[in-house]
């Protein structure tokens, strides 16, 4: 059955495909839903899924790798370096405070410093997988809970690195291992201040190329208008920064993170976002799937009582810490609460670092094999410890305070987005920059986009008929949006799915003639503008005026057209009703469409109307019959 | 003799091709020497009035004359524009607001009403001077000189000889007034300028 790989993606997909829609009915959430179905198709389940599931987590693993770059890419090097404080804080302190309690407690227990050492270390660390995917599902990344979460989460990973590095130096036994990860690198070979060197020298590279050069490639690429070679592009990205960072031994996560960051400011980042996004949830769902095949319930059934102590311990300890840390750093009760309950679980990392740490002879597999069970206990519970804090703590003692707090510091959004800033849109945008309004332009061509940037004007590269692309410019909390394109098709199909997803937006359309405004108009477009209209107007207005037309009469004149040349062409679209699907040819149409604006034009004669005010002829009679014709007056 | 021009007329008519005395009036004084004529609808026809023009343009001048067809015991309505936006605090009045002080202010207006009509018992209950009394005091508020208006009554049942007359009058005050011949003092008793008795002070040489 294994051998077959359409058999195991089947069994894979359709674990996925039942357990999630229905763990998210109960309101558990998707990771949780993952885990179940892991463990139900795992080999202490149905036993569809046997030893390769080590394998696939293996590959699995990869979908963290691609999460990392995804948060990298949301987040600029700016925002970063605003969060130092909380990321080397609070993150520090969590990592220093936990290995504190977990390796005192290992130590009381009579193991030796070295041991406590090596797993207050690996416990310390959380899951960024389940964290980061549970703060997006429930919309808690931008609180502050979600941030500083986020920043611990960071810290960790980033601590992973001299924690690999410090694992063989506590090694009381002589190695067990086969091939110690560490030392199958490029750069094992060289004495140590060569491979720091190399080290500082891969990421020093990692960020220049991608400042400089990865940017004229994207452009490249997408001028080429084939948008599955820009999604093969940016997996290419990560699947080799992920090959150059195995190569110098840091963690492949940490750099896609990094390159991530360093393209957060491009204009591509929407784009790469959105390319990436699909991979990185499947892939991430599959890596909670094999954690949940993983959980070995021999172990746990033979240790029951040790692991259930660990578990419990381990939750209560980081807990405690994290609880702590959180009102020491100014969260209130509510905030502090949600981010210690998310984050008191042990991390994906500690698979690898407790296999790492066996083979270099530092623990022993007694010790490492209910420490794997607990871990894997500890993050399939986290969704559950969710819930606990949501509906059970929360509404008892929380507080309600207010989240917004932060949220504006972390991204502000601009009010109005823009599709296309050609030769029309540039003119809206414009308008809008020079009073004060932001503006975030979408537009497909790359080189509106490269002259925008350079004009400080908040742009990105992307179809903007892609509904993540519009979500993540910010839709959800703009005021309008503007498709000032000139694709009608397009305009059409981005109409239909903004007033599905975006209820609350406004659109506003550029028009490219009076057929596309009928077919915005019956899209239920309200506003529509006619491309040509007010030039044209503006036109006849001056011809009328250099015919000997007072100004103030031909302006009025031309606003009066204009206001009735609106009327008819609603009235049209109105009659129209579906009629322009109708394939008739488009000439055809555009004549008959002529004809009946014309015609309106002549039924429209009677306009003096307006200028009655002004006018005195019928005052002029009033006077004449009472004082008689020929009276005079001085 | 060459003078600078010294007599700026503001020119406010929305529908100038319906109008029958206004029209005549213009021609009378369009293009005399020293005079600068500015038609404000033609000039504007947006009301995008431009502030700093403007007030250069008045700065420029001495004489200000606002000509307009009285409606609803008002001028048209981008006078009232004209004002709003141009007489700015700080400019025109208020502190620091000299720019406009020692200057002359003439309104010029055609009414359909006879004279009759502006009368405690006529139709229209007040004067004509009660009735501009905000252009009076808007005047003297920027520390102008509110000369009495020159006043064209009946235009709706003028003939076209007494508009050709009113056009004339208009011209000798705008001319007089250009070449500082008006004596103000005995001018200020009355109702109008172009009144008969009036006009035997205007085109006089003050103290000549």
């Amino acid at each position: 059955m294994a051998d077959d790989i359409f058999v195991q993606a089947f069994v894979y997909l359709m674990a996925a495909v039942v357990a999630v829609p229905i763990a998210k009915r109960f309101g558990l959430g998707s990771v949780l839903g993952y885990l179940i179905a892991g463990f139900i198709i795992g080999p202490f389940g149905l036993g569809f899924v046997g030893d390769e599931g080590e394998d696939v987590l293996h590959f699995a693993e990869f979908g963290v790798v691609i999460m990392l770059f995804v948060i990298g890419l949301e987040l600029e090097a700016e925002k970063l370096w605003n969060l130092r404080r909380s990321i080397l804080g609070l993150g520090g302190l969590q990592v220093l405070a936990t290995t504190v309690i977990i390796g005192a407690a290992t130590l009381a227990l009579g193991y030796s410093w070295q041991i406590a050492l090596a797993i207050g270390l690996i416990l310390a660390l959380s899951s960024t997988a389940i964290v980061l995917q549970t703060f997006n599902e429930k919309g808690l990344m931008r609180t502050e809970a979600g941030q500083n979460g986020f920043s611990v989460l960071l810290f960790q990973d980033i601590a992973v690195i001299p924690i690999i590095a410090l694992l063989p130096l506590l090694a009381v036994a002589e190695a067990t291992g086969g091939d110690d990860h560490a030392d199958d690198t490029l750069i094992s070979g060289l004495p140590g201040y060569a491979q720091a060197l190399a080290i500082v020298g891969v990421v020093v590279g990692l960020i220049v190329v991608g400042r400089f050069l990865l940017r004229p490639v994207f452009r490249f690429i997408a001028s080429a208008g084939i948008h599955e070679v820009f999604t093969a592009a940016a997996l290419l990205i990560v699947v080799g920064i992920a090959l150059l960072m195995g190569e110098v031994g840091l963690s492949p996560a940490l750099g896609t993170f990094l390159a991530g960051v360093v393209l957060a400011d491009s204009e591509y980042r929407h784009e790469l976002e959105g390319d990436i996004e699909p991979f990185k949830g499947l892939l991430l769902g599959l890596f909670f799937i094999s954690v949940g095949a993983s959980i070995d319930l021999d172990v746990i059934t033979g240790d029951w009582l040790n692991v259930t102590l660990i578990v419990v311990g381990l939750v209560i300890a980081k807990l405690a810490v994290l609880y702590a840390l959180g009102v020491r750093f100014g969260m209130g009760f509510d905030q502090s609460t949600i981010f210690a309950f998310s984050l008191a679980q042990g991390g994906e990392f500690a698979f690898v670092l407790f296999s790492l740490a066996e083979e270099g002879g530092v623990l022993t597999a007694s010790l490492t094999s209910p420490l794997i069970a607990a871990v894997a206990i500890s993050m399939a519970i986290t969704p559950l410890l969710f819930l606990l804090a949501e509906y059970v703590l929360l509404p008892k003692f929380g507080t309600k305070e207010t989240e917004n707090r932060e949220a504006d510091t972390v991204d502000e959004e601009n009010p109005v987005i823009m599709a296309g800033f050609g030769r029309f849109g540039n003119y809206v945008g414009r308008l809008l920059r020079a009073n004060g309004v932001g503006v975030t332009v979408l537009d497909n061509n790359a080189n509106h986009i490269e002259v925008l940037r350079k004009l400080g004007i908040k742009s990105f590269y992307g179809d903007a008929s892609r509904m993540d692309l519009l979500r993540s410019a910010g839709a959800a909390d703009a005021t309008l949006v503007i498709l000032s394109m000139g694709d009608v098709e397009k305009q059409l199909e981005l109409v239909h799915k903004i007033r599905h997803e975006f209820p609350g937006l406004t659109i506003l359309a550029r028009a490219r003639d009076r057929r596309a405004a009928t077919r915005l108009l019956n899209a239920g477009v309200e506003h529509v503008y006619r491309e040509t209209l007010d030039s044209g107007v503006k036109m006849g207005t001056d011809a009328l005026g250099m015919l000997g037309f007072r100004q103030h009469q031909a302006v009025r004149a031309g606003r009066n057209f204009r206001y009735h040349d609106e009327y008819h062409l609603r009235e049209m679209a109105e009659e129209a009703g579906e009629d322009h699907m109708v394939p008739i040819s488009v000439a055809r149409e555009r004549l008959e469409l002529l004809e009946r604006t014309l015609k309106s034009d002549i039924e429209d004669d009677g306009d003096e109307e307006r200028d009655a005010g002004w006018d005195t002829d019928s005052l002029r009679r009033d006077v004449a019959s009472r004082s008689g014709p020929g009276s005079e007056d001085g | 003799m060459p003078s600078p021009p010294s007599v700026l007329i503001l020119f406010a008519h929305p529908a100038l091709e319906k109008s029958r005395v206004n029209a005549v009036l213009i021609e009378a004084v369009r293009g005399l020497p020293g005079v600068t004529f500015r038609d404000l609808y033609e000039e504007y026809p947006d009301f995008d009035i431009r502030v700093e023009q403007e007030q250069s343009l008045l700065l420029e001048h001495d004489i200000i004359v606002l000509q307009h067809p009285f409606y609803w015991y008002s001028s048209p309505a981008i006078l009232k524009e004209y004002q709003d936006l141009v007489l700015q605090h700080g400019w025109a009045y208020g502190n620091g607001g000299e720019a406009l002080t020692g200057k002359t202010v003439l309104q010029v207006i055609t009414t359909g009403g006879r004279e009759t009509a502006y009368q405690r018992e006529g139709i229209n209950r007040f004067t004509i001077r009660e009735l501009l009394v905000p252009f009076e005091q808007t005047a003297r508020l920027c520390g102008m000189d509110y000369l009495p208006p020159f006043v064209a009554h009946g235009s709706l049942a003028m003939t076209p000889e007494a508009a050709l007359k009113h056009a004339d009058d208009y011209r000798r005050v705008v001319e007089a007034l250009r070449d500082d011949a008006v004596n103000r003092d005995p001018i200020r008793e009355h109702d109008r300028i172009n009144s008969e008795a009036a006009m035997a002070f205007v085109g006089v040489r003050v103290g000549g």
